[in-house]
């Protein structure tokens, strides 16, 4: 098996009293994809969240590439090569589309430059024409496409991105799912979080679903589509 | 009123104004980015002022005092922001004002220790102790020019530096997002850190400089502090471009008030400060 990237174990989460995660596991392998579902409010974001130090489990551990980081500062935890899309998108609306690309700049961990300004610009050009507008200027997908282009210019080895198409009008999701289709053919692993199950599943290794803070499947993408009752019980579909 | 005598008021506004940008953006920066209300800013401007004088006893010049005292001061700021001020950034205002007001007793009793409590003069440095004739009898000095055009370079300076660099950009960034900008892999604790030893060596610097016109004495940071709010609140909280536009002009108000309306000179900025907040309640750039 590949080099995990990332592995957690165990995880006991809390958002002041209320127990969110009851012992999760969750783990991604270099160059792999996973799609992470359940219904809202099961747990997801918070798992993410738990993964990155932006959450501090109560219990369990995260491990990166094997070094134990559960309670490392989350930009340490970045700097391991993991980069973040959040929900919501998290642009910096007071920073030019130029800025909130260049602030981001920096070389993978094994020195890798394959992502820099030029080649976000050549990914999205729909950015280059918007490049001296605020971030807060931006439409909805051309703020989401500015969110993955400024986790690319890091050179992670592993994107999570967190309903990337939410609230996006069906052809600029769909220009999304294309762009996250390049990033992990381009051998970048990616966690991906969204409510169009089917997209997810079709390019998804492996998927994980959450239900009330549990991992109650985890396997081939194949074994839950073929499976009717799981995909009624735990997704609603 | 001729010219000459208008031309010294606008040069001395302008001056005083310049000067209470270097104390007032440390203020609010600090508050912009990381939320603080920093009662024990106008300390800095102090510890600048009295490092000043004790430096240049020892050294003999007020430039080689500035230059052992700004490095100083940037380790001391550097100091409380570690050990004391990170501890405020997730906590309400009001535990912010409790510590930061403490702070500044703990500071003047120090000074009073450290350096007593008398009022210190300082020399204008000689080569710079010069004055520009105007008229037969008017003269303006040189120190004063100085001081201005060191003012505005420090401004243009951290314009740049906030603008222009991607350190400001993180600067910037940390300001609307904090999760995101570590989640970026920046640290910005580290960030925040420096952003805090920039404003008190901009304070401490501007004590430093006008130590030989203010003179040094006790509690001289109050005084400052409470301007420098008033810039602070008629620019617009965290607006540094709102910060140096109301500098000017209450360096303007309070100079010519003293001069054309003395009997009301003590109210002028604050009469200005309400005038600016009937208009502009969150301030001239101040976001609503």
């Amino acid at each position: 098996m590949a080099e995990l990237l990332l592995e957690a174990q165990g995880l006991h989460s809390f958002y002041g009293v209320s127990h969110i995660l009851h012992g999760v596991d969750f783990s991604v392998a270099r160059g792999e994809t996973i799609g992470l579902m359940g219904r809202n409010g099961m747990g997801k974001t918070t798992l993410i969240k738990s993964m990155l130090g932006l959450v501090r489990p109560r219990q369990g551990s995260v491990r990166v590439r094997g070094r134990d980081m559960t309670q490392t500062a989350p930009h340490a935890i970045a700097r391991a090569g993991i980069a973040y899309v959040p929900e919501g998108r998290g642009i910096f609306p007071n920073l030019s589309v130029r800025e909130n690309l260049v602030m981001a700049a920096r070389p993978g961990v094994d020195g890798r430059k394959e992502w820099d300004f030029n080649r976000v610009m050549a990914t999205f050009p729909r950015l280059g024409e918007r490049i001296n507008h605020g971030g807060g200027q931006l439409s909805g997908g051309e703020q989401q496409m500015l969110t993955i282009g400024r986790a690319l210019m890091t050179n992670p080895d592993l994107l999570i991105l967190d309903e990337a198409t939410e609230g996006l009008a069906p052809l600029i999701a769909r220009e999304i799912w294309n762009i996250i289709r390049t990033i992990r053919a381009s051998g970048i692993a990616t966690v991906i979080v969204d409510k169009n199950y089917g997209a997810v599943m079709a390019l998804a290794d492996r998927s994980v679903v959450i239900l009330k803070g549990r991992v109650v499947f985890a396997g081939s993408s194949n074994e839950l589509t073929d499976n009717e009752e799981l995909m009624h019980r735990f997704l609603g579909v | 009123m001729d010219l000459a005598f208008f031309l010294i008021q606008l040069l001395n506004g302008l001056q005083y104004g310049l000067l209470l940008f270097l104390v007032a953006s440390g203020l609010t920066l600090v508050f912009g980015i990381m939320g603080i209300i920093n009662l024990v800013h106008g300390s800095f401007y102090m510890l600048g002022a009295y490092l000043a004088w004790s430096l240049a006893g020892l050294t003999g010049s007020l430039a080689a005092a500035i230059a052992v005292g700004i490095p100083l001061t940037v380790l001391f700021g550097m100091a409380l922001e570690w050990l004391l001020i990170r501890r405020l950034y997730e906590r309400d205002h009001l535990f912010q004002v409790l510590l930061t007001y403490g702070l500044i007793l703990v500071f003047e009793e120090m000074r009073s220790i450290l350096w007593g409590d008398d009022v210190h003069g300082l020399p204008v440095p000689a080569l710079l102790n010069v004055s520009i004739p105007l008229t037969e009898t008017l003269s303006y000095p040189v120190y004063r020019l100085f001081i201005s055009g060191v003012c505005l370079l420090l401004a243009f300076g951290l314009y740049l530096l906030i603008q222009k660099t991607r350190l400001g950009m993180m600067i910037r960034a940390g300001a609307s997002n904090r999760d995101m900008v570590q989640s970026l892999g920046i640290n910005i604790k580290l960030i925040y850190t420096l952003v805090f030893a920039i404003g008190v060596a901009l304070a401490a610097f501007a004590g430093m400089i006008n130590a030989p016109l203010s003179s040094v004495f006790p509690n001289m940071g109050g005084q400052v502090l409470i301007i420098c709010f008033v810039v602070v609140v008629i620019g617009g909280i965290g607006s540094v471009k709102g910060a140096m536009a109301a500098s000017l002009m209450i360096g303007l108000a309070d100079t010519f008030g003293q001069v054309l309306v003395p009997e009301v000179a003590g109210m002028i900025v604050y009469l200005l400060m309400a005038v600016v907040l009937v208009w502009r309640p969150a301030g001239l750039f101040g976001k609503a």
